[in-house]
């Protein structure tokens, strides 16, 4: 049975508290209704539902638990996230999963402009499709987009690696396409198993860093 | 920051109740905006009577404005005096009192502006008993120009138009140069002004709404979530990079536009609402 918490009543503060202090094995929270913050900073092996849309940055820092958001999330939901799994069954907004070190973040719906911007080590899921500059920055990880994405996905990428099974609008600097190998297989089909998807790994391909920004180049002195 | 928040009815039977949605929705985004806020509403028949003429003053009290103004009536709204009048009321206003400032003329709505705290500035306008068929409202943190009712949003420059602006232009200097040396005037060193002025010059030489904001969008740089909108229509648009939130959410009975979530939540129907996030450089316009 779970533990109910009703934001209609109980301020996300003393939410957060109560989550951070006695974390029993289940939570429902009540009447988010785009309240920011909510679920953030927590840490343990337990669950939390969120009955309706969030605000911003919605289980950021999270660490082991598991948040599932029967809406959808604000700007920065499981932003920072270290491990554990963040599953929004609707959309999420701009720099979903931003920073997140590891754990899942699942998405059902799609996801905004900066969907994994500067990720270091998450895998995101996203069932629809991502918006532009998607996975700007990332330095590990994987993002995985069942649908479409944006312009300039993957610009000045470090090393994360991006699954995209329908169109890519532009690649952003530095981000090229990437021979799909049976291991790349084999990591898709797990990601996509750990997501509850069925789209068959075969029908993506895959985009990465071409490597050419790690440097400077002495030719390019006179750029600047 | 700053924080925005529209209402577009379609729905009559929810016209009484414009004012008292549109308070629900400017108390959720004053975290985004506590220095000053301002309404635009379209349709109360107090503040803008049908077949008259409405002007929107800061500077000059009702009773000046009675006073200087034969024929007219004039409605106090906190540091805004909101005149009604015949046609040539605007003309009456320029030649009658001139250290007033116009932030707002056209037949049908009205521009309530002012300083602090948006909430008790919702209440010192009587926002929640205003009614009508669109409402527009900010609550500005101000980073461009000092906190005065004049800086504060929305900008209404062009007859029934309104502009409110989340974000900061970058070249507002150099295309308000442009604009003054086109003859077009302006009251104040405010970035959002100088959007308010281009749609509305555009407009004048006859573009339709959709081109001047797509033109808005070519000559523009910065960061920008607009909501503009004018006697008949309720328009969005963001820049290319579109960091700056927006939402829209849509029923059968309204079109509503906000920062946030939260403050698309206050309506009756949002768990029905079609939602989603203007994209950016996409020019979005719904007409009554």
């Amino acid at each position: 049975m779970a533990t109910l918490i009703d934001l209609a009543e109980t301020p996300v503060r003393d939410l957060n508290q109560a989550l951070h202090e006695a974390p029993v094995a289940s939570w429902r929270v009540l009447n988010p209704r785009g309240a920011h913050a909510v679920a953030c900073g927590i840490r343990g092996n337990f669950t939390v539902d969120i009955e309706g849309h969030v605000g911003y940055y919605c289980a950021g820092m999270n660490q082991q638990a598991t948040v599932t958001v029967h809406g959808n999330a604000g700007t920065g939901v499981a932003e920072n996230m270290m491990s554990g799994t963040v599953r929004v069954r609707g959309n999420a907004s701009q720099s979903a999963g931003a920073t997140a070190h590891g754990g899942l973040l699942v998405i059902d719906g799609d996801a905004s402009a900066r969907c994994g911007i500067s990720m270091k080590g998450v895998d995101i899921v996203v069932g629809g499709s991502v918006g532009h500059m998607s996975a700007f920055m990332g330095q590990a990880g994987r993002l995985v987009v069942c649908g479409d994405a944006g312009d300039a996905l993957g610009d000045s990428l470090y090393e994360a690696r991006i699954y995209v099974r329908g169109t890519v609008k532009s690649l952003g600097a530095d981000c090229v396409e990437k021979e799909m190998s049976a291991e790349h297989l084999a990591e898709l089909a797990e990601l996509l198993k750990a997501a509850e998807r069925d789209e068959d790994p075969a029908d993506f391909r895959r985009y990465g860093s071409a490597r050419q920004l790690y440097h400077f180049k002495v030719d390019n002195t006179t750029a600047y | 920051m700053c924080g925005i928040v529209g209402l577009h009815l379609r729905e009559p039977s929810l016209e009484p109740r414009l004012g008292e949605l549109l308070t629900a929705m400017l108390g959720q985004v004053v975290e985004r905006g506590p220095d000053s806020a301002g309404v635009a509403v379209y349709g109360d028949p107090r503040l803008s009577p049908p077949g008259r003429a409405v002007v929107s003053l800061l500077g000059v009290t009702p009773t000046e404005a009675e006073a200087a103004l034969p024929g007219a009536v004039a409605v106090a709204a906190d540091a805004t005096t909101v005149v009604h009048g015949d046609t040539d009321l605007l003309t009456a206003i320029q030649a009658a009192l001139p250290h007033a400032t116009v932030i707002g003329s056209g037949i049908d709505m009205a521009v309530l502006k002012g300083t602090g705290n948006p909430v008790e500035l919702a209440d010192a306008f009587g926002l929640s008993t205003v009614t009508g068929w669109q409402g527009v409202g900010h609550t500005r943190m101000a980073t461009e120009s000092a906190v005065t009712p004049e800086g504060a949003h929305p900008f209404s420059v062009g007859p029934g138009q309104c502009l409110v602006h989340n974000g900061s232009f970058a070249n507002h200097a150099t295309i308000r140069r442009e604009l003054r040396a086109r003859g077009v005037e302006f009251d104040s060193e405010n970035d959002s002004e100088v959007g308010a002025r281009f749609i509305a010059h555009q407009l004048e030489q006859g573009a339709e709404l959709e081109k001047a904001l797509r033109l808005l969008c070519e000559r523009f740089d910065g960061f920008y979530t607009l909501l503009v909108s004018t006697g008949d229509s309720f328009a969005v648009v963001r820049d290319a990079i579109a960091c700056k939130p927006a939402l829209v959410a849509e029923t059968d009975a309204w079109v509503a536009m906000a920062s946030e979530y939260r403050a698309l939540d206050v309506l009756p129907g949002i768990e029905h609402a079609r939602i989603f996030e203007p994209e950016p450089e996409e020019v979005y316009v719904w007409r009554r």
